[in-house]
């Protein structure tokens, strides 16, 4: 809050005073700048003609996709099946590992501050920036295409994740219950497990569910990369361009995507 | 309380469900679920096997990552994911500021409120690649599809959180400055910007570090940016390119983790 006087010496308020206003402005002119100059570029490499002939490409492929195939609902429950199962095995395989990372992230429960600690956040900086479908890219190159490539992408790409939140979650534990159950003589284990696990049980629960509804969006995708699940039946109908098909198939992910999001919108309040 | 009572009665930690007929059957159904999963899990050992010496070398590639050989084309992706990132990220925030407002209970109409809900739905539900495929086969390849995926995505994410954080704000506040009978556009300026702008601008530097990560992946569909050169990389086993442009997203992705944290710090 600024107050200025005009020249006939009455007060005029203002927001900022003129120099956060010049800097502002400032900042302003360089964020515009950059993103015209961005913007330019985009453009540049852009047909423009395809993007004027836009809608009725689109409603072409609306056109053909429309009625969806029904028939062909019966090929995609097997893909469905594995869909789940990538996720949900993913999620469990990373929990395993993630566990133990986040309690050698936690500044409360590592063993060491630099020795332990500065690995597991590298771990988990690194499974966190690199996308499932990378993750995905690069396991079909080295263990061949088919859902364990799939499940072991997920599972690479939660930990991070989970280890991220779970490891919050642990520092920010109360202290008081740690430090009476080891007055109570108890060995470091079981201060693990009768102070600290109660304590972040209900926000490991929540979590996992989170994270099993997120997997279940990525695994929909990864077969477009070879890694099994929907996506496969995916990739061949559009590469045939099967547009009924494709429509059928988006419209199954979308209830799958739907539908996990309400069982895990209800567990989590269920926890909380 | 008679001495061989309580010798008999054993301390038990407090399950953590407590009607036991859920929690017995919700453990027995995940046990049959897991036999069933893993009995459909077909994997192919052999594979597998053979695998594990190019896995090792990819593991390898990080000790020597090669950032020379392929550097122009390293160079021009990193360039246009970081141009896809930027645009679609303003873009996005541009649009998802009237969508929020639109979507946040207290200030919008019903009929408003239901249409801006719908659009966030939709764009949560589906996948960047899905939406980016579509657009790819609409738009033809290059950036402008990953753009506008982007900025799709981000208006689902950026318009539901604000929403939420309007919802929340303080309502003495935006009373006190409708009494002093200021006009909407007026009452939103000075009454709710206030309140939820360090959280819209730590939204927004988080939902840029997204967009990066994401947009290394549009190129795998045709959609532009550094993702086509990793694609590459891989098809054709150069696992020290690949090592090089992932180094480079991790540095990328830890750099803006750490700008937007001193951003946000600085904001409260």
């Amino acid at each position: 809050m600024a107050i200025s006087t005009n020249k006939n010496g009455q007060k005029i308020w203002a927001v900022r005073d003129r120099n956060t206003q010049l800097t502002r402005w400032f900042v302003y002119f360089v964020a515009v700048a950059l993103i015209v100059y961005c913007w330019q570029t985009i453009s540049e490499a852009t047909t423009w003609f395809f993007v004027v002939d836009a809608p009725r490409i689109a409603g072409d492929i609306g056109g053909r996709a429309m009625p969806p195939k029904w028939s062909y609902i019966n090929e995609l429950w097997e893909p469905l099946w594995d869909t789940i199962n990538i996720a949900t095995i993913g999620t469990v395989l990373s929990l395993i590992i993630a566990v133990p990372v986040a309690f050698m992230a936690a500044r409360n429960t590592t063993p060491h501050q630099i020795l332990c600690r500065w690995p597991a956040l590298l771990i988990i900086v690194s499974s966190r920036s690199i996308n499932s479908l990378i993750w995905a890219l690069l396991l079909v190159a080295i263990i061949g295409p088919g859902i364990f490539a799939g499940t072991i992408a997920i599972a690479l790409r939660s930990i991070g994740f989970c280890a991220k939140l779970l490891y919050e979650a642990i520092e920010e534990i109360d202290e008081k219950q740690v430090e009476a159950i080891t007055a109570t003589g108890a060995s470091r284990w079981q201060v693990m497990a009768y102070a600290i696990v109660p304590q972040i049980m209900p926000s490991f629960a929540g979590i996992t569910v989170f994270r099993w509804d997120i997997n279940i969006r990525e695994s929909t995708v990864l077969g477009l990369v070879g890694a099994g699940g929907i996506g496969l039946q995916m990739q061949s109908s559009l590469s045939v361009l099967a547009w009924p098909q494709v429509s059928l198939i988006l419209l199954v992910i979308f209830a799958a995507v739907i539908l996990s999001e309400m069982v895990s919108a209800k567990v989590r309040a269920a926890i909380i | 309380m008679s001495a061989s009572m309580t010798a008999s009665r054993k301390w038990r930690k407090p399950p953590m469900i407590k009607n036991p007929l859920m929690r017995w059957g919700l453990t027995t159904g995940c046990l049959i679920y897991l036999v069933l999963a893993f009995g459909s899990f077909d994997v192919n050992w052999s594979r597998v096997y053979e695998g594990l010496d190019r896995g090792w070398q990819f593991i390898l590639a990080f000790s020597e990552p090669d950032f020379l050989s392929r550097k122009s084309d390293i160079i021009d992706g990193m360039v246009e994911s970081a141009i896809m990132t930027i645009t679609s990220t303003a873009c996005g925030i541009l649009i998802s500021i009237p969508i929020g407002l639109g979507a946040a209970r207290n200030i919008a109409p019903l009929p408003v409120y239901f249409i801006c809900r719908g659009i966030i739905a939709i764009s949560r539900a589906l996948h960047e690649i899905i939406v980016a495929i579509l657009l790819v086969a609409i738009f033809g390849f290059g950036p402008f599809a990953g753009f506008v995926t982007l900025s799709f995505a981000t208006i689902g994410f950026l318009a539901k959180l604000l929403a939420e954080d309007i919802e929340d704000t303080d309502r003495s506040q935006a009373e006190a400055i409708k009494a002093t009978g200021a006009s909407w556009w007026q009452w939103v300026t000075y009454g709710i910007q206030p309140q939820v702008m360090p959280r819209l601008i730590g939204l927004s530097m988080y939902r840029l570090d997204i967009n990066f990560r994401e947009s290394a992946i549009l190129g795998l569909v045709g959609a532009g940016g550094i993702g086509a050169t990793l694609n590459t990389a891989f098809d054709r086993y150069e696992f020290d390119t690949a090592a090089a442009i992932i180094i480079m997203i991790i540095a990328i992705v830890m750099l803006l983790e750490y700008l937007s944290g001193v951003i946000r710090a600085r904001l409260q």
